[in-house]
């Protein structure tokens, strides 16, 4: 370190523009790796799948995994391996859609009912409070019976659903700004609420609000699923890690191979959304020591 | 204490300047008791006034009143007039109130540790002060940003504006700060005991760029401290809170010498060191008997009553304001209010 590098003259050991590198701690690494897993296979099938996913092949049904279908056909006489590829499109679809809709609603919302206070925040957050009434299952089973079963249906009501979490969480996160000196200082410097919001909460709530979304990532995955095996969200023809289940139920004794990838699937994206966050709320507290 | 002289003296020369802070009968209040009870203060231009008292005194709360930040639940009456600005300000709406904070009248707060955004970078923020009431373009606003870091002492600016909070000192973080509240030349310059979190030998430069800051700028300065020794290095001339109230006021020089409230005579006595140094034996330091109250549960008339050696039967109603010499800056700015007065021919 230069002195140069160094206008803290009075703190020399502690460089002013940080080089200093966080430590990756084991699940922000595992749970990053399954997440980019995910995304590789839904990257890969867009160029290449062994055989079209949902084409009848002209070859037996409920075969075990083998040199040419390497996780198996189904029993229609499809590819595993394709359909499995495909459908991690799908699950990342309905993950960016429903996080996407949960969190530009609810972090607005939260900021709001934050900063008003009042008989506005308080309306927001009963507002709020009704609709965790809801589970997310259920409101997407109404809105499937309403607007019939589709995944663009089932992720925006999985998205509403997931609204008032993020809704809570920034909240709570920025109500813990608001008392902050900075936002008092940034008050006193003349910032109006518009901008102490953008400017100062929003950036400081931010962890929080990544950290909730990984999570709300994993649930919308497994919602889609439960939906999908329930019939009500991926129709027929589509590929989607949920349906495929929903097709193998009645063989689970036969060809358990059918259940098993999957589930595996499923069970891999959303253990991997979850140390995902997990290790990124370790990695973004600044309240543990920084190696 | 020369500068308690020569703000004596400098005191007539002045006369005429219009107050640049004008408080008048300010209280507040929560829902149930009453924190702030008329207190009335003004400073003029290129006064430095330091306000003293122990914690929970009001001292942050008049800080806070005059700035219009306080907290929800709490209301103030009264008024306080900014030169330069029409009008009431506690009669203000928080817009037309964020248009003057920042601009003429600016806050260095208590905790450089908190007070700075820790996402944004330290000229960033030096430089929002500015765009944010349109004193400067953006890139101007940069370029001054990195000027006033360097003077505010900060070495190589440059590559401090790039610093985000965490990554300066404690001493550091309050140089930003100050350089935030000068940046667009306040008229009133607020500080609320800025030194007090920062080590020793870090206080005088702190408290040396704060009184360069306002002398170059004609600014005055309202100093909230609950250390003596700072108030006679800092100010001209020093107002002593208690319970809410303005107990004493007067020239540095007068009042740390020859103080007339018995509470301010008290406060002196416990941090006279040099008289306990002189006692041969390691003795307690004189204290005043009991604690502070909590808000709310002072005693009528004077506040000080249930802990004051002097107090009568005569206490229990409010004691007047009694003017003390000819002070350029009104009546208020020099005097005491208290029955049985320390010193003078009652001693």
């Amino acid at each position: 370190m230069s002195e140069a590098g160094s206008p803290a003259g009075m703190m020399p050991s502690t460089p002013v523009v940080g080089t200093g590198r966080r430590h990756l701690n084991p699940s922000l690494f595992v749970g990053g790796g399954l997440v980019l897993l995910v995304v590789a296979m839904a990257l890969v099938s867009y160029v290449w799948t062994p055989y079209p996913p949902m084409r009848v092949l002209g070859t037996e049904a409920y075969q075990t995994p083998n040199a040419d279908f390497w996780l198996g056909t189904d029993r229609f006489r499809r590819d595993v391996l394709s359909q499995i590829l495909v459908g991690a499109r799908t699950t990342l679809y309905v993950g960016v859609v429903a996080v996407g809709v949960a969190a530009l609603v609810g972090v607005p919302l939260g900021i709001l009912a934050a900063m008003s206070g009042g008989w506005l925040g308080q309306t927001v957050m009963r507002a709020n409070d009704i609709l965790l009434a809801f589970p997310a299952l259920l409101l997407a089973i109404m809105f499937a019976a309403l607007y019939g079963g589709s995944t663009q249906v089932a992720m925006i009501a999985i998205g509403i659903a997931t609204i008032p979490s993020f809704a809570r969480i920034t909240r709570s996160g920025a109500l813990g700004v608001m008392s902050t000196d900075y936002v008092t200082a940034a008050r006193a410097a003349g910032h109006g609420p518009f901008a102490i919001a953008l400017r100062h909460v929003l950036p400081n709530v931010a962890g929080l609000v990544i950290v909730q979304a990984s999570v709300a990532f994993a649930i919308a995955i497994l919602a889609e699923a439960a939906l999908a095996y329930l019939g009500l969200g991926t129709p027929t023809g589509q590929a989607s890690w949920g349906r495929m289940l929903y097709e193998a139920q009645s063989t689970l004794r036969s060809a358990p191979h059918l259940v098993l990838v999957p589930g595996a699937a499923i069970a891999l994206a959303v253990l991997g959304f979850n140390l995902f966050g997990d290790g990124l709320r370790d990695y973004l507290d600044p309240k543990l020591e920084r190696r | 204490m020369s500068t308690a002289a020569t703000g004596a003296a400098g005191a007539g020369r002045r006369a005429g300047d219009e107050p640049v802070l004008d408080v008048r009968g300010l209280h507040v209040r929560t829902r149930h008791t009453e924190l702030l009870s008329d207190v009335d203060l003004t400073i003029r231009r290129g006064e430095r006034v330091g306000l003293i008292g122990e914690s929970g005194s009001g001292k942050s709360l008049t800080a806070l009143a005059v700035l219009g930040l306080l907290g929800e639940g709490l209301t103030a009456t009264g008024g306080v007039h900014l030169a330069g600005h029409e009008g009431n300000l506690l009669e203000r709406s928080e817009g037309g109130l964020a248009r003057i904070r920042g601009d003429d009248m600016a806050m260095v707060f208590q905790e450089p540790m908190t007070a700075l955004n820790p996402t944004m970078r330290v000229g960033a923020q030096v430089a929002e002060a500015m765009t944010v009431h349109g004193s400067a373009s953006r890139s101007q606003a940069r370029r001054r940003a990195v000027d006033l870091l360097d003077q505010v002492g900060l070495p190589d600016p440059e590559h401090a504006a790039r610093a985000y909070p965490h990554q300066l000192s404690g001493g550091q973080r309050q140089r930003v700060v100050a350089a935030i509240a000068l940046a667009n030349d306040p008229v009133l310059l607020v500080c609320d005991e800025p030194t007090t979190a920062l080590d020793v030998t870090v206080q005088a430069l702190v408290l040396d760029l704060i009184v360069t800051g306002v002398q170059s700028r004609d600014a005055a300065l309202l100093f909230i401290t609950h250390d003596l020794a700072v108030v006679a290095t800092v100010c001209e001339r020093v107002l002593v809170m208690y319970g809410g109230r303005i107990v004493e006021a007067g020239p540095v020089g007068q009042v740390f010498t020859d103080p007339r409230h018995q509470y301010t005579a008290g406060l002196l006595a416990a941090s006279d060191l040099t008289a306990a140094g002189a006692r041969r034996e390691r003795s307690a330091l004189p204290t005043i008997p009991g604690t502070v109250p909590p808000a709310g549960r002072f005693p009528d008339g004077c506040v000080f009553r249930n802990r004051c050696p002097a107090a009568t039967g005569q206490c229990a109603t409010r004691p007047p304001w009694t003017p003390r010499g000819d002070h350029g800056a009104g009546e208020t700015a020099s005097g005491y209010a208290c029955f049985y007065p320390a010193g003078g021919e009652l001693r």
